[in-house]
């Protein structure tokens, strides 16, 4: 076992491709290239930079175009032909140019494009992907084994990591789904339970030295949110709608002569997951941008002895997004199942009943 | 680039969609199915556990009052036997009593009846005895009364005198 784990670790590093990129070389240090070079998705895992050495992972590449699937490793781009091209905005940019049998692609800051301007989808297993598989198998393995020890110790105390995440689950479930949803909490646990720790999971992971930005990738809050918003349309009912197009309460005519009510509460059921999508990218990114600037100014200082207090204060940072990690899982969770909540509320005539669900709305 | 990080990238929304998906397919069946059902289960049994337990107590409770209830009724019970025991016992003494007075009245008015009769008789027999020797004495009185005759006329006189008067 250990020799197979060895030979894995092994082969991973052997694929680690050292070379040197010469242009980087005369550049003046600049954070802001930096900082978001480091938060947004590249199409190999850039780990370290010793001296002109970039310990790099290269990914495969996927590309779909009217020619077909090309699939290569991003190391090709390494031999590709530098060019200095000019954009749209009459910019000058550092472009990579690879020509392969499928057609001749360009690369400018990590985008890949056809150069003869035809249509390309870049479905490659970017740094972001890759880290989106670590964490997949991670919380695979984790669970498994969680739900394996909730097997082995039926009806026991909870031994080891199934009494470290216990509270969690249980704290999902009573303190997340059953006051926010109802009677109805369990069919949106599975879900609810994996958004919680998918997105903590990937916080955490992106906090780790050389980790991805994938949570605070404004396409994986974007999916996200959109799958609140499947679940919560998909499982809506007519008190949902009666609610948006026959708002209670609301004098006939804005609903009729000037429906600004609907059209109001038709815009909240898209603007809700758009706030979890922004929200979430934002808290992320921003954390990382804090981090990363903070031991910029280390660079930009050119001086020894600014490193310990920014060091100090990355990590003062650090400990803060480790709680921010666990708190906007927390909050998209929540958000979620407030969604799914007023999607499956039932108005009952009991008065009293009406109230009372209304109050954990309002708490 | 700054729109770049706010540009949703089609290969990340795509990935992102299929392993979120297979982790809800996965995670749902295999890992969050057993644990939720897992907790609800031993909160059941606990819950159930304590519920016994209470019952048990409540019962015992229940049991020791019911003791205390019969041991009340025996002691109530042994009390009485034992009054009416003694009452008894009492009634018993006293009915041989009165019995034993009865039966010595009884033999003692026998004896005081049989006491007057003999008396009686022997009164009777005493009467007789008395009254022959009267006679025999008032015979052996008037032979020797009237031996003479003087004596003779003077009582036939007396007698004629006390006639007379009539």
């Amino acid at each position: 076992m250990y020799a197979a784990i060895r030979l894995f670790l092994v082969g991973i590093l052997l694929t680690f491709s050292l070379n040197t990129f010469a242009q980087h070389e005369e550049k003046e240090f600049n954070a802001g290239d930096l900082i978001l070079h480091h938060i947004a998705d590249s199409h190999e895992w850039h780990f370290a930079t010793v001296g002109e050495t970039h310990i790099t992972l290269p990914l495969p590449v996927i590309l779909y175009t009217d020619n077909g699937v090309d699939v290569f490793s991003s190391s090709e781009f390494h031999h590709a032909e530098k060019k200095e091209i000019t954009n749209a905005k009459g910019e000058k940019e550092h472009a990579l140019v690879l020509k392969r049998e499928k057609g001749t692609y360009v690369m400018t800051h990590d985008h890949i494009t056809l150069e003869n301007g035809g249509k390309l989808y870049d479905f490659s297993v970017t740094k972001n992907v890759a880290s989106l598989f670590l964490s997949a198998i991670l919380l695979l393995v984790v669970f498994f084994s969680v739900a394996g020890a909730y097997k082995k110790n039926a009806g026991k105390a909870p031994k080891g990591m199934q009494s470290f995440f216990e509270p969690i689950f249980v704290f999902i479930r009573d303190e997340i789904a059953v006051p926010n949803i109802g009677k109805k909490y369990e069919r949106f646990m599975p879900y609810l339970m994996t958004v919680f720790f998918f997105i903590w999971f990937n916080n955490l992971l992106g906090l780790m030295p050389g980790g991805a930005n994938l949570t605070g990738n404004i396409a994986v809050t974007f999916t996200l949110a959109v799958l609140t918003l499947v679940v919560t349309l998909f499982s809506s009912n007519k008190y949902y709608w009666q609610h948006i197009f026959n708002t209670p309460g609301v004098p006939w005519w804005l609903k009729t002569l000037v429906p600004i009510m609907p059209i109001v509460e038709l815009i909240g059921v898209f603007t809700k997951p758009f706030s979890l999508m922004v929200r979430l990218f934002a808290n992320i990114t921003a954390g990382h941008i804090i981090i990363l600037s903070l031991l910029s100014l280390i660079f930009l200082f050119k001086s020894y002895a600014v490193a310990p207090v920014s060091v100090a204060f990355a990590v003062v940072m650090n400990c803060l997004e480790l709680f921010v990690a666990i708190l906007q899982a927390y909050v998209f969770t929540l958000l979620s199942a407030m969604y799914f909540g007023g999607a499956v509320e039932e108005h009952h005539h009991d008065e009293h009943h009406h109230e009372d669900k209304h109050e954990v709305h309002h708490a | 680039m700054l729109l770049n990080l706010i540009t949703p990238e089609l290969g990340l929304i795509f990935w992102q969609a299929v392993v979120f998906l297979l982790l809800l397919f996965v995670l749902g069946k295999f890992a969050w199915k057993p644990i939720l059902k897992g907790i609800k289960e031993r909160e059941a049994s606990i819950a159930d556990a304590l519920a016994a337990a209470e019952k048990a107590k409540s019962e015992m409770a229940k049991i020791s009052a019911d003791n205390e209830k019969l041991m009340n009724q025996a002691r109530a019970e042994k009390d009485e036997m034992l009054k009416k025991a003694q009452q008894t016992a009492k009634e018993l003494v006293e009915e041989a009593k009165e019995n034993a007075t009865k039966e010595a009245n009884k033999i003692l008015e026998e004896a005081r009846q049989l006491i007057s009769s003999e008396k009686k008789s022997a009164m009777a027999e005493m009467k007789k005895e008395i009254s022959k020797l009267s006679l025999e004495i008032a015979g052996k009185l008037v032979r020797k009364e009237l031996a003479s005759n003087d004596a003779q006329k003077t009582l036939a006189e007396q007698l004629l005198n006390e006639i007379k008067p009539n």
